[in-house]
């Protein structure tokens, strides 16, 4: 006879079959049955969190520096809701996460019970899948299909709601050999029809651009990208959720395109005659006014999510696949191209082309004697902490400096909230890829303003050996808004002012949340303030960079306009025509 | 805009209707028309669904819903194609002196009285949209004291069935974490 356990074992068993090792969560009253058999796994730690927000954000750090699916874990109710704005996230930047909430006892549900809320309601628009469970028995099979759905196809998040009886009641465990949707069949081998007429039209273009997303990263296909680039000759950008796809070094690579993105990028999408896009999906802060967007091209698109395809902009030649499918079928089919003679080289002077435009308009910021640049921060924060250092940001200028200042040659190590920029994203990411790769060195970039939404989690870092440092750029400020009062709401600053230089002290909180505080207000101290940072490993650091309020991002291209009208500082405009096409 | 008649086989489970409504509001697209119930095969049920949406957006429609794991199939069906029902039931006006005629109407129609009081008479008549229109406008004088339709139900002309493939699952290995 088999063996009989409570709901909660099984879940519990079930998360050690699925391979967990880490939970970030919170107990409540719902969720209280699962916590006493997680308290005796061996497997799993179990990372107490300050906040369910910061658990779901953990593990979604985690995720993205592991490859790993994320778990988090909280009860029903204000708990479950706490989780919505990181499975929000995760489901806008494709991170595999399973959550697993609490629910009211099954005969409550829909009585307006205490901490009852519809948390699969409520998550049906931002999860790839959920389920509420109210029948231990298919606790074991509904664990094994999310972690399925999660890491498999285009990755997202999954929620588990459980009914608190269903963790209390008798069951037998049997964990799945197999799981079998008869509607999931995630794409695999890409169409070889497409790959070739891709593989031609690439032949056959003299202005292509390789526009890399996030679903290079999450193919794992860089080495592959870096092939196939080599291989045609063709210029490279990465958008923000790319970083690191491709090496910022390499020749190839004209940094990263969009709102914020480098002339050299966005000119040469904006003059492309071939847009090969991998793993993107032309998000409105990489193609700015769409109607204008690269008008010359044609567009190779290949996505897993044939949902992605042709949503903003036809594809000329849809390929649904895994990219780093894509991309090595795409090399073999152009070998065999370039073998039966069919290349003459024609990329080489657009190639020059682009790089002119990288050498005329390099990334650049203003220095003043008496303000620290955050640029000039983050550039040495780059230069210091090395290509194998993991960085996850916060949402807004702090951001875009990053991106652009820190140098990325691996992929992998830049975490951010791309898609639905959510503010507080890094510290809790930090600390959940700490926890993923404890080895590794990971650096929260943070702004005043997000610093303030989830430094809590620092605590959680100090107790549970979490050493993540933090560089706070502290521009006293909702600086990215503030940035925006400027250019178009003639630096009328409703609400942008945090006085974050005067409350709180982020010294002071740093030391009373149990880490090292550190301040630099000077140019001439940023190097050694880093290298102090760096050498403490025994505890989180949190440094504040006392920078220039008044530094604004640039280049920038307005929102609603297009491309075109990209600008490299207030009101300068690069020149692309002095080129001839 | 143009109208389309989507036939989607869903997995009968709790909250499927509410997953393919949530999207159809949270991507903005209208319902016209939605008809559900069972099939031949048992867990499965079919939807139809009437939306009236642009082109472009219409194919983001099929795409979205296709990565609803619980939707197996959607076929769209074609006007000329396909057979398409609505069914309504009206009360209308009809005393001593009208009654005839109404009754004339029902026949003409080939509806048919399922309920008669002594002011009103209760009609039950299949058809297509044009159709049921045209007899609600020939009913309208007499007066409609009460109006109800069902969605539209929808099935492809000729031998094959679109239920017969893709409804069986596909194993896979539990964890690919």
């Amino acid at each position: 006879m088999a063996e009989q356990l409570t709901g909660a074992q099984s879940l519990i068993r079930a998360l050690e079959h699925a391979g967990v090792d880490t939970v970030f969560g919170i107990p409540g009253g719902a969720i209280l049955p699962a916590y006493d058999p997680l308290f005796d796994s061996l497997q799993i730690r179990h990372i107490l969190v300050r906040h369910e927000q910061g658990a779901g954000h953990a593990a979604e750090g985690y995720a993205a520096a592991t490859g790993k699916v994320g778990v988090c874990m909280a009860t029903s109710g204000p708990g479950a809701t706490n989780l919505v704005t990181p499975i929000a996230d995760a489901q806008m930047d494709s991170v595999p996460l399973v959550a697993v909430t609490g629910q009211v006892n099954s005969a409550a549900i829909g009585s307006d019970a205490f901490q009852e809320a519809d948390i699969r309601g409520i998550t049906m628009p931002i999860t790839k899948h959920n389920y509420l469970v109210t029948d231990p028995s298919e606790i074991p099979a509904v664990i094994a299909e999310a972690f399925y759905v999660a890491s498999t196809g285009r990755p997202g998040p999954v929620l588990v709601d459980i009914a608190k009886d269903a963790l209390q009641a008798m069951t037998t465990f049997s964990y799945p050999t197999t799981v079998s949707r008869a509607g999931y069949r995630p794409p695999t081998k890409p169409h070889p029809k497409q790959i070739r007429e891709a593989a031609r039209l690439i032949v056959a273009s003299r202005r292509p651009v390789l526009y890399v997303g996030g679903g290079v990263i999450r193919a794992q296909a860089s080495a592959e990208l870096r092939e196939l680039a080599e291989l045609t000759q063709i210029p490279v950008v990465t958008t923000l959720m790319a970083r690191g796809a491709f090496p910022d070094s390499h020749p190839l690579h004209m940094g990263m395109p969009g709102m914020h993105g480098t002339v050299a990028a966005v000119g040469a999408l904006q003059r492309s005659d071939l847009m090969i896009a991998l793993g993107t999906r032309f998000d409105d802060r990489v193609t700015g006014k769409l109607a204008t967007f690269a008008p010359d091209a044609l567009v190779i698109h290949a996505d897993i999510d044939p949902a992605e395809i042709s949503k903003n902009r036809l594809a000329d030649i849809p390929i649904v696949g895994d990219c780093r499918q894509v991309i090595r079928d795409l090399v073999v089919a152009l070998a065999e191209e370039y073998g039966a003679g069919n290349r003459e080289n024609r990329v080489a002077p657009w190639l020059a082309t682009c790089a002119g435009w990288r050498g005329r308009y390099p990334l650049g910021y203003d220095t003043t004697p008496d303000s620290l640049a955050p640029q000039y921060v983050l550039e040495r924060l780059g230069a210091i902490a090395g290509p194998d250092a993991i960085f996850a940001s916060g949402v807004g200028q702090h951001q875009m400096w990053a991106a652009h200042f820190l140098g990325f040659e691996k992929p992998g190590k830049w975490l951010n909230s791309g898609g639905l920029g959510t503010m507080g994203y890094a510290v809790p990411a930090a600390m959940g890829a700490k926890v993923g790769q404890p080895d590794q060195v990971v650096w929260a970039v943070d702004g005043d303003g997000c610093f303030q939404m989830t430094n809590q989690e620092l605590a959680t870092c100090a107790l549970n050996d979490i050493p993540i440092k933090v560089a706070v750029i502290n521009n006293s400020s909702l600086g990215m808004v503030r940035q925006w009062q400027t250019l178009f709401y003639e630096g009328r600053y409703s609400n942008t002012d945090l006085h974050s230089t005067r409350i709180p002290d982020f010294v002071k909180l740093a030391e009373a949340l149990g880490c090292v505080g550190l301040r630099c207000e000077s140019a001439g101290e940023v190097d050694a303030t880093i290298a102090k940072a760096m050498s403490i490993n025994d505890a989180p650091v949190v440094v504040d960079f006392t920078v220039n309020p008044d530094a604004m991002v640039w280049p920038m291209v307005a929102a609603g306009t297009s491309n075109d009208a990209i600008q490299i500082a207030r009101d300068l405009k690069p020149d692309f025509d002095e080129d001839e096409l | 805009m143009s109208i389309h008649t989507l036939s989607v086989l869903v997995e009968n489970k709790p909250g499927v209707l509410a997953r393919i409504a949530s999207l159809f509001s949270r991507r903005g697209y209208n319902i016209d028309s939605l008809a559900v119930g069972p099939t031949e095969h048992p867990g499965v049920s079919r939807m139809t669904i009437v939306v009236n949406v642009e082109d472009k957006p219409h194919e983001q429609v099929t795409k979205q819903l296709n990565k609803l794991i619980e939707v197996l199939k959607i076929v769209e069906l074609e006007a000329s194609t396909a057979i398409e029902r609505e069914l309504i039931l009206v009360k209308v006006r009809a005393d001593a002196s009208t009654r005839s005629q109404v009754l004339e109407t029902v026949t003409l129609f080939r509806a048919k009285v399922v309920d008669v009081a002594i002011d009103t008479v209760t009609i039950e008549a299949t058809g297509d949209r044009g159709k049921l229109e045209a007899m609600l406008r020939v009913l309208e004088p007499y007066g409609i004291r009460e109006l109800v339709q069902s969605g539209m139900v929808a099935i492809g002309r000729g031998g094959r069935s679109i239920t017969d493939r893709s409804l069986r699952p596909v194993p896979a290995p539990p964890s690919a974490s």
